[in-house]
């Protein structure tokens, strides 16, 4: 699996996530900086977390327009697989890249903790290792991830199996609705989740929930 | 030309900041508030030589990026 990562002024969990992918795919990773137009060859692009452009006007959204989006928009036309973690789950929301918005916390306040995650759709590249309905623990550190979308969306959603992941057992962070901590794309291959997968890779980080997910995923790029 | 640009979350979208400030008026004393929903301004200053090219453009410029139409309205005036 060949991965690259999106760089934007003021993403500061780039460098867990290159690690993660170093980690998980054994290959270099590649950087491209938002000023770019174009994306460097690869199976995976990932938009990491942050605080992008000091999430100014609303979370994502200055990051969603920088010039690198473009050819971002065009590899996910073309089928490319995209992850985005926190700051980049807003950002795919705000780019149009996946449906709903993500707003301040309920409880206004940021929240920086472990949370229960449920998996609760194995049905896309990221989730299809994955045991379903199971429950682990995963870190969020955000302020704005409380998940929105308008009913007929959040159907469409639900009726096509697209929320991967859900907060579990009452532990829900930050308001979001139907506890909607990730979704995908129709096709699957597009995922924005709220928490962070890449901090549970090695030992040291006292989990390793999060590998499935890289896993999952590299078990379709590299059998394509 | 100046234009001033409002941009307030749709109805039926939570506003837990809204809902903030609210409580914090009730404890400074105002009664009777109904509801509190907090909102962003933008005051532009534009080239555009007629009200209708200004509002053309920033009706364009609100659903690009000023606007988060999924969850918020927005509303143009032109101030000359």
């Amino acid at each position: 699996m060949k991965s690259a990562v999106l760089l934007f002024p003021g993403s500061n969990r780039d460098r867990d996530m290159i690690k993660a992918l170093e980690h998980i795919s054994g290959n270099p990773v590649a950087t491209v900086w938002h000023t770019e137009t174009t994306l460097p060859e690869a199976d995976l692009y990932v938009l990491p977390g942050g605080f992008s452009y000091g999430d100014y006007l609303r979370s994502g959204a200055i990051a969603a327009r920088s010039p690198i989006m473009g050819a971002l928009k065009s590899a996910a036309a073309q089928g490319k697989h995209v992850l985005g973690v926190c700051n980049g789950f807003q950002m795919l929301t705000e780019a149009g890249l996946l449906p709903g918005a993500l707003m301040r916390n309920a409880s206004l306040h940021f929240v920086c903790k472990n949370v229960e995650l449920q998996t609760t759709s194995t049905n896309s590249p990221f989730t299809q290792n994955m045991a379903s309905g199971a429950v682990w623990q995963c870190p969020v550190a955000h302020h704005d991830g409380n998940y929105f979308a308008d009913s007929e969306t959040l159907n469409r959603l639900e009726g096509e199996g697209c929320v991967a992941f859900r907060y579990a057992n009452g532990t829900n962070p930050n308001g979001s609705i139907n506890d909607i901590a990730g979704i995908t794309s129709e096709n699957g291959r597009i995922l924005g989740m709220m928490p962070h997968p890449e901090n549970l890779i090695e030992d040291l980080h006292g989990g390793l929930e999060g590998r499935a997910l890289f896993e999952s995923v590299m078990q379709t790029l590299d059998a394509a | 030309m100046k234009a001033r640009v409002t941009v307030t979350l749709k109805n039926g979208v939570l506003d837990p900041q809204g809902k903030a400030i609210e409580g914090s008026l009730s404890a400074l004393g105002f009664a009777g508030i109904a509801g509190v929903r907090q909102g962003k301004v933008f005051d532009l200053e534009l080239a555009a030589q007629s009200a209708d090219e200004a509002k053309q453009e920033i009706t364009k410029m609100c659903e690009q990026l000023l606007a988060n139409t999924v969850i918020e309205n927005y509303s143009i005036d032109i101030l000359k």
